[in-house]
């Protein structure tokens, strides 16, 4: 094979990659047992883009009540479950530093009742007259919310063998006299005992709708708080906003590309269209390189990115600009490239290599959305050296090869 | 080749930068920022109203409600949305005023609620300013590493420059200024870096070819050499970013104005800041060092 027919074929084999990709990337592949999703499903939305709340929840303790490892552990168990019981597809509870737990729950939309379920201790107590307690959450093994026989809502508790032996001996010392059952110090109703219950078996009555009774039960099913926690910061998001987001920023980022592409296919032409090309490797690589680390994108996420398209041509401005003047000192169009990869490598190198260390330590010394921030700006550096230097040296080398196109006015000198 | 007079003007450079960096100081100084709740502590309310409505009714709406420091502002493409600003409500306060915007305009929804703890915001204030301090003194070891101390100094210096001028723009225009505008300078300090690189690498080159020639004539061709790739490249990102300005939506707006402006200023900050310094300050030395 000539050199001409092999500087086709690695083109061609390039090309090929590159519509694999796009092709993958917009309707997925299943090769055998492995399937790849599309970048639609595979792809993590922000609860800015999806629509969401997002808690951060921070415990305070009461006076004389420390913080510790396993209360806050348990406290994380205990929304888990309540979290659960709501029904939110992914959530997303997890201890944040020492004294913080954040919450995100995708798509739920009465962000009200949400908070009103994550954030309450729900710890529930039964006094008697005496003010002594009774019964704690701990001694209920089940609730559940029903209407008893006036049609009124209640919440039915199983009581737990120890629960049940107490709450029978209650009920026989304080017969006809009442028992408040209270919820985070709040007296929910104080029923006169009217006879002695030794089945297990207790009622909450006083409550406004079965809505309200199901809250309660879940409530009291997921079991109180080791410790109260304090909302520390609360952003909810409604899905047609989300939505409404996904769908601005996504037009508006086509349309930044396509002006980016076409600015590199006017001005410098043969190797413009060769950039496009690494561009569009760029950007693919990025997404993919997103989903494969588990990354969500969010909306300042998504302006990254789009921003990082406009400066990802940097490395080929910096070569084209290098091969025109080596193109004008009149050298041959391979000897040009050659000179122009050689001389402007160093300068790449540098600048990226700069940007990439302040990466790095916005990376090490940041948290949250810092770090979110550091690793977008690392990986569009390293992505953009590799599609910028590589993929534009190949196919342009081989481009220059094939001699289809000879006149260097298409070079853009 | 021909080449262009950059640093026999560099004073009247340096006085444009200075210029607006003493009015955004003065600025900074009377007026302050304009902290937006990530930071102070509040809350977020934004309606989308589903009709046109009157701003003026609704701020009266909203202030007949008895709460003080309301800033409200219109949103959206057809000016159809709310945004409410105030400080930390209780949950009462926020249902009164969500169910009395409701009952004047019954199409309205509350699409987007954010509260936030001051010190949530105290916190990420330090830790981005931590961050950013370390930053740039890595930029500056590793530039006085690849090229020279005084280089780095240069470079340093054009980065203070952008986020003073990131800074005093959002304070004489009254921007909110909230978590992503930390993200924006982060990005800027990341997009001047490399530009200032760019030049410096060119410069490094020249003092080799151009032997014993005035550290001003060096700078000039290099400027010169790099200035189509400057604004090319400049010209990108800006045709990215401000499509999205123009299109991405109401809740980005901020966020990409920051962006713009930082880049715009990163690339000045490259030319008429960090290389006439660079000049002045290799100027002082008599033997030209190559």
């Amino acid at each position: 094979m000539n050199l001409r027919a092999k500087s086709l074929l690695k083109i061609a084999v390039i090309l090929f990659i590159a519509f694999f990709l796009a092709y993958t990337l917009a309707f997925g592949v299943k090769i055998g047992p492995y399937q790849v999703l599309p970048l639609k499903k595979a792809i993590k939305l922000g609860l800015d883009l999806q629509g969401g709340i997002y808690v951060l929840l921070e415990a305070k303790p009461k006076p004389g009540q420390t913080i510790s490892e396993e209360k806050m552990n348990a406290a994380r168990e205990v929304i888990w479950k309540r979290v659960d019981q709501l029904g939110v597809a992914e959530p997303v509870v997890v201890r944040q530093g020492e004294n913080r737990i954040r919450v995100e729950l995708p798509g739920v939309k009465d962000s009200q009742k949400a908070l009103e379920i994550i954030g309450k201790t729900a710890s529930l107590e039964f006094i008697g007259p005496d003010q002594k307690v009774i019964l704690t959450g701990d001694d209920v093994s089940d609730a559940r919310a029903l209407y008893d026989n006036l049609n009124n809502p209640v919440v039915s508790l199983k009581l737990n063998s120890q629960g049940a032996k107490k709450f029978a001996e209650a009920t026989e010392k304080f017969l006809g006299k009442p028992i408040a059952i209270v919820l985070d110090g709040e007296v929910i109703s104080a029923p006169v005992v009217k006879s002695v219950i030794s089945n297990g078996e207790a009622v909450i009555e006083g409550l406004s709708s079965i809505d309200e009774a199901a809250q309660l039960a879940a409530l009291i099913r997921g079991g109180a708080l080791p410790i109260d926690l304090e909302q520390r910061e609360v952003r909810s998001v409604g899905p047609t906003l989300g939505t409404d987001s996904l769908n601005k920023s996504l037009k508006a980022g086509i349309i930044g590309i396509i002006l980016v592409m076409t600015f590199m296919l006017v001005y410098y032409r043969i190797p413009g269209l060769v950039a496009d090309i690494a561009l569009a490797f760029y950007i693919m690589l990025v997404l993919i390189t997103f989903i494969a680390l588990g990354a969500t994108l969010t909306l300042p996420g998504i302006a990254g990115f789009i921003l990082s398209v406009g400066m990802a041509v940097d490395a080929n401005v910096l070569i084209f600009e290098r091969f025109k003047e080596e193109l004008r000192s009149g050298k041959t169009l391979k000897a040009a490239l050659d000179s122009g990869f050689h001389r402007a490598f160093t300068t790449i190198i540098d600048s990226n290599l700069t940007t990439i260390i302040a990466g790095i330590v916005l990376f090490y010394f940041g948290t949250g959305p810092i770090k979110g921030f550091a690793v977008t700006l690392i990986l569009g550096n390293v992505i953009s050296l590799f599609t910028a230097i590589v993929v534009t040296r190949i196919l342009l080398g081989n481009l220059i090869n094939t001699r289809l196109i000879t006149n260097k006015k298409f070079f853009s000198a | 080749m021909k080449k262009y007079a950059f640093m026999e003007r560099k004073w009247l450079w340096i006085s444009i930068s200075l210029i607006v960096i003493a009015s955004g100081l003065f600025s900074l100084a009377t007026r302050g920022l304009n902290w937006g709740v990530d930071f102070t502590g509040g809350d977020i309310l934004h309606f989308d109203i589903g009709e046109p409505y009157s701003l003026a009714e609704a701020r009266q709406k909203i202030e007949s409600l008895g709460l003080k420091n309301v800033e409200i502002k219109e949103a959206g493409d057809s000016r159809e949305e709310l945004i409410v600003r105030t400080p930390v409500l209780s949950q009462d306060q926020k249902n009164k005023l969500t169910q009395t915007i409701k009952e004047r305009w019954p199409k309205a929804q509350l699409i987007r609620a954010e509260k936030v703890d001051a010190i949530i915001g105290k916190e990420l204030q330090r830790q981005a300013l931590i961050a950013l301090l370390i930053a740039n003194f890595g930029v500056l070891l590793y530039v006085a590493f690849r090229f020279e101390f005084k280089s780095g100094i240069a470079a340093i210096l054009a980065l203070v420059h952008d986020v003073l001028v990131m800074i005093s723009f959002y304070s004489l225009f009254y921007i909110p200024v909230d978590v992503t505008f930390v993200a924006a300078i982060l990005t800027v300090v990341g997009y001047s870096i490399n530009d200032t690189i760019v030049i410096f690498d060119r410069i490094r080159e020249n003092q080799r070819i151009m032997g014993k020639a005035k550290f001003d004539d060096i700078a000039n061709t290099s400027i010169t050499q790099c200035l189509t790739r400057s604004i090319n490249t400049s010209l990108t990102t800006l045709l990215a970013i401000i499509s999205l300005y123009f299109l991405g939506g109401e809740t980005i707006k901020d966020f990409t104005l920051a962006l713009i402006v930082g880049i715009v200023s990163g690339v000045y900050s490259t030319i008429f800041i960090a290389t006439p310094i660079w000049s002045m300050l290799r100027g002082q030395q008599k033997v030209a060092r190559a």
